[in-house]
């Protein structure tokens, strides 16, 4: 029993509230039912022209409640925690069913028993003036990096997550989710009037100390100044298909949208993804080996329990170039008969969990980077993306490089701009001739938006070389 | 206590507390989704909800706080932690609520709520996505899946309050029907699309048979898509596409990015910065629109502004904020969340209609490319740059010859306005932002 912990200490909770509240969803019958409680505290300050313009905190709480009934799905939410209130949630959830009652079982017993991401203070509790200092100190980083950067934004965001699940299985799981982010834009413009943008972050599930010792505010901000520096010079990308190389860190968006959508099993289930039906079939070159991994301490991606309550593992996805797992919820490993992986996610309390990534990357490979910029006779080295954006379906991804470069002769020459890249998920990998030994994960940035949900995660990749894949330019 | 009692509450609070200013937001609303996949009802989700966020002002300093909790002790909290917050951050001369006499509503009746949209039984609207999808998986036998019909609906209230004395508040309601259906060819490829109808009353949705077919002709005319070879040719964007076109104009002449130079638009105002066909209005006083309300988000009175007039940028969108920092007035575009400072927002943000129609556009195209769809982000708002994955249909003497996939669109958006060859009769509105077709010429086109 867990009357110390935050829901039972706050709300009163009580395990026959637990009881009567799960009894209501399955009132009209239905396979499951679970109640997902949540409490997000957020802060953010925002430095812009050099003062801190804006400051501010927020609350919200409040309940979902689902009823899974055969393939079947009934949601409602509260964001009043009076029983009554859950409870009348509970019922209408309920209505997606049609049979006689059932009764919960309900267990208190914690299962998970490990921390990810422990922190003696969650910077949300932490003392506004020292947020507003790293904010600051990131703006004076940027502007002393060169005469060129004339505006500098910074954000500085974090927020606790505390979450409460609980499912009419016995299942039963608490977390307190911290995440902290710096985020820096720059605009350059040089004597020439031309005008470019730079922009860099980071941060994960980290304490503010994180910002004072590790990745400093300076570091985010001389890396957004360079970039937009960087672009000042840059000409216009090649168009037409081409041999492309991927920097590390960052750029493992490619296997998000390319590679990772396609595998979360609802698409799967209703047979709606490229990638159905391809488990055990050659996806990729046998040099790649993918994995979604949400168990890798402290990052953006990571959760001890996914928002269903079980614990978040590491799953690979493509080994040496198969194709061996989806990404599941509660629901499809259900309904497909395959195991949970433990990636039902969810935004909030407001919304329907389902199989989303974590942290998800490519394995290092034996290449010396050098080697495969090397190897390029005429190509676009990426180093940088913005977003990336996928059609599941047909499988056709596009992500933006907002650092490029020419490859010539295997020497990296000129930065590009306008350089987006095009390429389809079932057989992007298999082109992949070369992969480094300098795995990176990023930096701590990424929000992933599916079906109007967003959640937070993680990419990372080595260096790798993909043989072919359209650069949509404007070049010759 | 209803919504505007709390809000105004809130205020008062603030004042009493030490502000030198306060504006608190609330709203509440209630929402409804169903979706039906292959004929059995997949899910349903019914609730509501209401969020508060207040900010406040001691002399040139801002800060604000949100919260859901509407008890005594949560508003209590909301109000002391945005009031010491505003403490530590920093003066700054142009920060504050708009000038008294620049606060109003529009008196008129807008025709935004419509209380059939709640009105439907669970089994009703059920109904609307089940025959939504009904109409698109039987529309051919290529069709045999779909990611599901979907009816949604929902109602909202808004209340704005703020220390000069201003409180307002109005209601819209909302309803939508779509369809997704998946189609696979001889080959075993796969394609899927979309269609939908949106209305703020159920009177006015189109047919959810009507929404089906057409979700089932723009998913069919997708099957064999093939790329094509790197071209220079004349771009045909179909309206949807060409409404994103207008979403990138309407971050342009946002004033924020205006004030701080990271917009290829700055600067430029009354200066030719597109052809002389093209006119862009935001307009938030259409009666029944879906970006029209009474007043913004600071309480000033919504208006129609040119912002495009015949290739002269004649306005940039502003909030009293960017205004104040470009020395010009408000153009009752502020738009907020619940914390942070205001942005700006669009009201109906659209694209002038011109005289032909899209088949004759077409008609004139001797190779071009007709694109149904972007995918991605590759929109540079600082350089204009522009290069974003599509989708579509290849053109060929003056018809549609076969679909074409994986390959990019690319471009400057400043040469883009100018190149500006067509613009078609078509403008509809299915949502807050509305162009027609329109041709551009002298963009790039990357496959093969």
């Amino acid at each position: 029993m867990h009357n110390s912990s935050f829901f039972f200490q706050r709300y009163g909770l009580t395990q026959n509230d637990l009881e009567r509240y799960l009894g209501a969803a399955l009132s009209a019958g239905g396979d499951y039912a679970d109640l997902y409680f949540e409490y997000h505290t957020t802060t953010s300050v925002s430095v812009d022209e050099s003062i801190v313009k804006s400051a501010s905190r927020g609350i919200s709480a409040g309940c979902g409640v689902r009823v899974i009934s055969g393939e079947r799905t009934g949601y409602a939410y509260t964001d009043d925690l009076a029983p009554e209130k859950i409870e009348r949630a509970a019922r209408t959830a309920a209505l997606i069913a049609s049979g006689p009652a059932k009764t919960p079982i309900v267990d208190l017993k914690e299962k998970q028993n490990r921390d990810l991401y422990p922190l003696a203070l969650p910077s949300v509790d932490a003392d506004v003036r020292e947020k507003v200092e790293l904010a600051m100190r990131a703006d004076r980083a940027a502007r002393a990096h060169d005469p060129r950067i004339r505006e500098v934004r910074v954000g500085y965001a974090d927020e606790l997550r505390q979450i409460l699940v609980i499912g009419s299985d016995g299942s039963f799981a608490e977390d307190s989710q911290p995440l902290a982010r710096i985020s820096v834009m720059c605009i350059g413009k040089n004597e020439g009037g031309q005008s470019s943008r730079g922009s860099a972050g980071g941060g994960g599930r980290v304490s503010l100390d994180f910002f004072k010792t590790e990745k400093t505010p300076e570091h985010f901000a001389e890396e957004a100044a360079r970039q937009a520096i960087i672009q000042l010079d840059a000409r216009d990308a090649p168009a037409g298909e081409m041999e492309v190389v991927l920097g590390p860190g960052w750029p493992g968006i490619l296997l998000h949208e390319a590679i990772g959508h396609g595998l979360e099993a609802d698409f799967n289930r209703k047979g709606t993804s490229a990638f159905t039906g391809l488990v055990g079939k050659r996806v990729a070159s046998d040099k790649c080996t993918v994995v979604d991994n949400g168990t890798v301490p402290s990052r953006r991606g990571s959760l001890n329990v996914d928002d269903e309550g079980n614990r978040t593992n590491e799953t690979v996805l493509i080994e040496k170039g198969i194709l061996k797992a989806y990404l599941s919820d509660k629901l499809s490993s259900r309904l497909m008969g395959i195991p949970n992986t433990g990636n039902g996610r969810r935004e909030s309390y407001e919304h329907i969990p389902m199989p989303r990534m974590t942290n998800t990357y490519m394995l290092a490979g034996q290449d010396s980077p050098e080697d495969v910029i090397k190897s390029v006779k005429r190509g676009v080295f990426a180093a940088n993306f913005g977003g990336g954006q996928v059609d599941i379906t047909n499988g056709k991804f596009v992500f933006s490089a907002s650092e490029a470069y020419m490859i010539e002769d295997g020497k990296i020459g000129a930065p590009l701009k306008n350089c987006t890249l095009i390429g389809n998920g079932p057989d992007v990998l298999t082109r992949v001739s070369m992969v480094g030994n300098d795995l990176q994960l990023d930096e701590g940035v990424g929000t992933c938006g599916k079906d109007g949900q967003s959640v937070p995660v993680g990419v990372g990749i080595p260096t790798i070389k993909v043989d072919r894949i359209t650069v949509g330019g404007t070049a010759r | 206590m209803e919504l505007k009692e709390v809000a105004t509450d809130v205020v008062e609070r603030a004042m009493r507390a030490g502000a030198t200013a306060a504006e608190a937001v609330a709203r509440e609303g209630n929402e409804f989704s169903t979706v039906v996949r292959l004929g059995e009802v997949e899910t349903l989700k019914e609730s509501g909800a209401k969020v508060l966020g207040v900010r406040v002002f001691h002399g040139k300093r801002a800060a604000s706080t949100y919260t859901s909790d509407f008890s005594a002790a949560g508003l209590g909290q909301l109000v002391s932690s945005a009031v010491s917050l505003a403490r530590i951050t920093s003066e700054d001369p142009e920060s504050g609520l708009p000038q008294a006499s620049e606060l109003g509503k529009l008196d008129s009746d807008l025709d935004l709520y419509h209380q059939d949209v709640y009105s439907l039984s669970t089994e009703q609207r059920i109904e609307y996505a089940r025959r939504a999808e009904k109409a698109a998986t039987s529309a051919d036998a290529r069709i045999q899946n779909s990611e599901g019909g979907s009816f949604d609906a929902a109602d909202g209230k808004k209340v704005l309050a703020n220390s000069l004395g201003f409180v307002g508040e109005y209601k819209r309601s909302y309803c939508s029907v779509s369809a997704v259906p998946v189609a696979k060819d001889a080959n075993g490829a796969m394609q899927r699309d979309f269609w939908y109808s949106v209305a703020r009353s159920i009177k006015l949705l189109e047919s959810p048979e009507e929404v089906g077919r057409v979700a089932a002709q723009r998913t069919l005319r997708r099957l064999g898509a093939r790329k094509v070879k790197t071209s220079q040719v004349p771009v045909i964007f179909d309206p949807l596409v060409a409404r994103s076109l207008l979403d990138s104009i309407a971050e342009a002449v946002n004033g924020d990015s205006i004030y701080r130079g990271a917009s290829f638009l700055a600067g430029k105002l009354g200066e030719k910065v597109a052809g002389d066909n093209v006119t862009v209005i935001d307009d938030g006083t259409m009666p029944g629109g879906f970006g029209t309300s009474p007043f913004d988000s600071e309480g000033v009175k919504t208006r129609r502004t040119v912002v495009i007039d015949k290739g002269v940028l004649s306005s940039y969108l502003l909030n009293t904020y960017t205004a104040k920092k470009l020395t010009l007035h408000t153009t009752g575009n502020a738009s907020r969340g619940l914390a942070g400072t205001p942005g700006i927002g669009v009201g109906n943000f659209y694209l002038e209609a011109g005289q032909r129609t899209p088949e004759q556009i077409i008609a004139d195209v001797k190779e071009g490319l007709y694109v149904t769809e972007f995918l991605g982000f590759g929109v540079n708002l600082v350089t204009g740059d522009f290069s974003r994955g599509a989708s579509g249909i290849w053109i060929s003497g003056g018809r549609f010859a076969f679909p074409v996939e994986e390959i990019t669109v690319a471009g400057n958006l400043k040469d883009m306005l100018n190149e500006v060859s067509e613009i078609g009769s078509d403008l509809e509105f299915r949502g807050s932002v509305a162009a027609p077709t329109i041709r551009i010429d002298g963009l790039t086109v990357a496959g093969e």
